[in-house]
């Protein structure tokens, strides 16, 4: 079940639309803010608070490559692996950071602690190579510099 | 040299809150425009001073505007104005730049654009990863609205306008402006057939203008200064001045704001300050990498739309990726071409299918298991993607790298075939 607080700010979101469907989108990243990925379980709530069926709202959930529709650690990492990056060495540090966490892409740590994932370009090119934890950017890494910002993030 | 656009841009918040924005001159355009101009006088201005697209393909922003029905028929209210800020391609980082920086001049334009076209809402579909530039953005336009520049009677006129950020769920395709129209709506961003053009039939149905942020940018100083002024700036007479960027093994990596026309040469060696020591120059996708390469004969064109497209490439979005001598060419491209089949809506059969093959191909020939018959097969899946064969451009832009590279790095192809090893390993 959606909590009121979720409901509410879905219905806020609804507001600027001409009707409710389009707010499926915000819909999906609101339920994820709140539980950090979207169940099948949240699939169908908000399928029935638009209108839709969930069929459609999974279709638009797994469209979109930042819905997680799988449960992920407390933090997720989000590793660069395009061209700019991929030139300035983002190969490495993603070995280096697998081989510590034990983990490969798509992954969670056991403790939950972190998931690891590919992303295509984070628009950091310039300081390539680029990361993200959560909702922080992260650049002209070197493997001295992964030590300290995962000590960041429990 | 004249730096329109970032010439504010001193610090990261020199002129970020209104105030500031306001003490060099901010919204007094926004305010001869609503006392003084039509709005097909404004769209006129824009249509004289020659403004191409800065979102990649060049469009003429005058003439997009145009395309907008402008009678007061119910079924074409109310309009849209749409600024893309999605900026997903990879290499690409210019918009972060004036959304970050200058985020009321992005505002103020967008208000004066959907004067132009008589939009009443507008939004800004931000790329995901774009965290710091919602922020900014969120609290400039909470800034605009107290100030009276949004919402009802904008500064005492009857022109109404309201301005909303989506921040994306995250897909390359997105960009794409009638996929971008879709997910606006809540939905996959699947292409939409066109014709109907979106000035006619876009978000909701309703006639909608789609324009870059670097381009809506542009507005409040073309309508403030002159089309002759504008197209003043350019070294080739097309107009403006351009952000370009460069990224990969230089010395620099960044972005400046410079005119259309300095040459590749230029760029690479004066501005992003020539390669790293140990490392030399092969090739480059001068417009992010759907834009096909140029090689070290092309150092001396000029950059504009025309110019490096008459040596086979596109000016696309001006942020160059560099290929050095260290880089395997092969595996650059197969990156590229991974990203292309990664992103692929899955709408059509030559990018939904063609990519993740040509993508396999590549894979093989950099493992040292490609054959010489792959090189044929991924020339004519190229051919296969190109402009006419696909419902949008996205498979087309992958081709790009793709068929140049080819081209131009024939040799290390050949040489990862017969040595059944990749040479930089
Ligand atoms: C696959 C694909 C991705 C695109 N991504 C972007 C983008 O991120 N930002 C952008 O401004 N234009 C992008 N475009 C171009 C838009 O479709 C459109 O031409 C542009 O937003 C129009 O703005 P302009 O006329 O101001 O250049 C993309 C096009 C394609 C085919
Ligand atoms: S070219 Fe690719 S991205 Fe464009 S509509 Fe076809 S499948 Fe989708
Ligand atoms: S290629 Fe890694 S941030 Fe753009």
């Amino acid at each position: 079940m959606l909590s009121v607080e979720e409901i509410n700010e879905i219905q806020n979101e609804i507001k600027q639309y001409p009707y409710p469907k389009v707010a499926c989108i915000d819909a999906l990243k609101i339920v994820q803010q709140h539980r950090a990925w979207v169940s099948d379980e949240s699939v169908s709530d908000i399928a029935e608070l638009l209108g839709m069926s969930a069929e459609e709202v999974d279709g638009i959930a797994t469209f979109y490559s930042r819905i997680y529709r799988q449960p992920v650690g407390r933090n997720i990492i989000l590793i660069c692996d395009s061209v700019s990056c991929m030139i300035m060495g983002y190969e490495s540090l993603y070995e280096y950071l697998s081989k510590k966490l034990k983990i490969r892409f798509g992954e969670t740590t056991s403790d939950g602690r972190f998931t690891i994932l590919p992303n295509s370009c984070l628009g950091d090119c310039d300081n390539a190579p680029a990361m993200m934890v959560n909702n922080d950017h992260f650049n002209r890494l070197t493997i001295e510099k992964l030590d300290e910002i995962l000590d960041r993030y429990k | 040299m004249e730096r329109p656009l970032t010439q504010h841009i001193i610090s990261d918040t020199s002129v970020r809150n209104l105030e500031n924005y306001r003490k060099v001159g901010g919204y007094s355009c926004l305010q001869k425009v609503l006392k003084s101009m039509t709005p097909g006088e404004v769209t006129n201005v824009v249509k004289v001073s020659n403004l191409l697209g800065r979102g990649g393909a060049g469009f003429p922003t005058g003439a997009k505007w145009s395309l907008v029905p402008m009678d007061t028929v119910k079924s074409n209210l109310p309009k849209y104005l749409v600024c893309n800020a999605d900026e997903m391609e990879p290499g690409t980082f210019k918009d972060r730049y004036l959304l970050e920086g200058n985020p009321h001049q992005l505002i103020e334009g967008m208000i004066i654009a959907a004067y132009a076209i008589q939009a009443e809402k507008s939004y800004i579909f931000l790329r995901w990863a774009y965290k710091k530039a919602e922020k900014v953005l969120r609290t400039a336009i909470e800034e605009a609205y107290s100030a009276g520049y949004l919402g009802n009677n904008i500064l005492g006129s009857d022109f109404n306008l309201d301005m909303h950020v989506h921040s994306s769920a995250g897909r390359y395709i997105c960009g794409e402006e009638t996929a971008l129209l879709n997910s606006l709506e809540g939905k996959r961003a699947l292409p939409r057939a066109k014709p109907p053009y979106p000035a006619l039939n876009g978000l909701f149905g309703r006639p909608t203008v789609v324009n870059n942020v670097e381009t809506l940018s542009w507005i409040s100083h073309i309508v403030e200064k002159g089309a002759e002024w504008f197209k003043g700036l350019s070294l080739t007479g097309t107009g403006g001045t351009k952000l370009f960027g460069v990224s990969g093994k230089v010395r620099k990596p960044g972005t400046w704001e410079l005119p259309l026309g300095i040459t590749f040469r230029e760029l690479l060696e004066e501005h992003a300050g020539g390669m790293i020591d140990g490392h030399k120059f092969r090739g480059a996708l001068p417009g992010g990498a759907s834009t096909d390469f140029i090689v070290e004969e092309h150092l001396d064109v000029q950059m504009d739309f025309k110019t490096v497209a008459a040596v086979g490439s596109r000016l696309g979005t001006g942020t160059m990726i560099v290929l050095d001598d260290k880089t395997c060419p092969v595996s650059f491209i197969h990156n590229v071409e991974k990203f292309f089949a990664l992103e692929s809506c899955g709408w059509c059969t030559p990018c939904r299918e063609g990519l993740p093959w040509v993508e396999k191909m590549l894979s093989s020939i950099e493992e040292g298991t490609g054959k010489i018959e792959y090189l044929d097969l991924l020339s004519f899946s190229a051919k296969y993607m190109s402009p006419g064969n696909t419902f949008c451009a996205h498979a087309p832009g992958a081709a790009e790298p793709l068929q140049s590279g080819l081209k131009y790095f024939h040799d290390d192809f050949v040489k990862h075939i017969t040595d059944k090893k990749c040479p930089w390993r």
